[in-house]
């Protein structure tokens, strides 16, 4: 029996069978997984040296986040002091613990590290210019969102590391005129760095910022399609940034 | 004939809309200041009750880790110290052997009257507000800093 005539496969995927242009332009717009993405891209797009392929690693790398964060968040409790004990046990009782922990430590200083790679190649090959230059904007916010989950994600540890690396940046916070202070105590929710910040900064770093991130991150990758594809620098093709005369 | 301007009445309806939004936007905004600013604080009270003046005898320098405060008993008396730092915020340390004030973050060093030394921060050490309450007890405003020096005397 052909799996893809079944009545299930076909109500699923409603393409169609067929390798023609059509049927393969409506698999992609049909899934909602594929549709943000072009039916048709230039193939030198899917070179090595093009990209480096820097975007799709940044974007591996807050899948793994995402996946070790939510299994991490299964053994941790964001109250003091239980969430230091919680991370001793991941580190020493929990099967497998220290690795999904070590796995969502290195894959968020991979992120960092790649975004910053990204944005470099994006810069060097003036792919930023003109039609594409709404989608720099949206790649900076995504950059500020990395670094703000960094630092959310840094106080969650609960040791003297992070109290005080915390306690270093909402003080910088408070050096904003004016508001600084008050900016500091709404961030805090709080005087010093105690409950309430932990508290604020885990549902910061498991709710708020990965949500506005996959929305930010749903807009870059659409605009790719909408501004023409990715930047190649080719002569045919491509009107804009590049090597173009 | 009917009204000339069938429109008019959607821009009024969508104008009306849009202010009803704002309306509700800045209530919101107002609302979600107010729920983000506590209103108790389960942490260290801004008031510290640092016990009997006699706990300090002329010319010592006393930390208290737990609320972030030096007392010193100078020559002219009682005077409470803030121990945090004011380049970013570290609680610093006395250092008896050196007769100074040293944050270990970023290598900041006080005096013990706050005057800084060297290193990065930018003000002295801010002076507290010090006070004895009725039982005789030597209190601490933290919230409060004192632009001008002031001593508790004790009789001996």
């Amino acid at each position: 029996m052909n799996l893809r005539r079944t009545r299930v496969w076909r109500s699923i995927f409603r393409s169609g069978e067929g390798d023609s242009n059509l049927h393969r332009s409506l698999a992609v717009q049909q899934n909602v997984f594929l549709h943000l993405a072009s039916v048709k891209i230039r193939a030198r797009a899917l070179e090595f040296g093009v990209t480096w392929y820097l975007g799709t690693l940044s974007m591996a790398s807050f899948v793994i986040l995402v996946g070790t964060g939510v299994l991490l968040m299964l053994y941790y409790h964001p109250s003091v002091p239980q969430a230091y004990a919680d991370m001793k046990d991941l580190q020493f009782v929990v099967s497998a613990g220290v690795f999904l922990r070590n796995l969502h430590r290195w894959a968020a200083h991979a992120m960092v590290l790649l975004v910053f790679a990204h944005m470099f190649k994006v810069f060097y090959r003036a792919a930023y210019r003109p039609p594409r230059e709404f989608n720099w904007v949206v790649g900076v916010m995504l950059l500020l969102l990395t670094l703000f989950l960094s630092y959310t994600g840094y106080l969650l540890p609960w040791d003297q590391l992070a109290f005080w690396a915390i306690t270093v940046g909402s003080n910088i916070l408070a050096a904003v005129p004016l508001a600084g202070a008050k900016i500091r105590f709404l961030m805090l929710g709080g005087h010093t760095v105690n409950a309430n910040a932990l508290l604020r900064f885990y549902v910061l770093h498991c709710v708020i910022l990965p949500l506005v991130a996959a929305i930010f991150l749903a807009v870059h990758f659409w605009r790719i399609r909408k501004d023409g594809g990715l930047c190649t620098g080719d002569k045919n093709g491509d009107k804009s940034g590049g090597k173009n005369e | 004939m009917k009204t000339e301007c069938t429109h008019c009445n959607r821009r009024k309806f969508t104008n009306a809309g849009l202010g009803s939004l704002a309306i509700a936007g800045i209530g919101s905004a107002v609302f979600g200041y107010d729920f983000l600013s506590p209103n108790a604080l389960y942490e260290p009270p801004q008031i510290v009750d640092a016990g009997t003046p006699d706990r300090y005898p002329p010319g010592s320098v006393t930390p208290h880790a737990q609320s972030g405060i030096y007392i010193v008993h100078g020559p002219e008396g009682l005077y409470a110290l803030s121990a945090v730092c004011t380049h970013l915020g570290c609680v610093t340390a006395w250092r008896p052997e050196l007769e100074l004030i040293a944050c270990p973050c970023h290598g900041s060093k006080f005096h013990i009257d706050g005057v800084k030394i060297e290193g990065p921060a930018p003000r002295p050490l801010p002076w507290l507000k010090t006070w004895l309450n009725d039982d005789g007890n030597l209190m601490v405003d933290r919230s409060e800093i004192l632009t001008r020096k002031q001593f508790v005397r004790v009789q001996a």
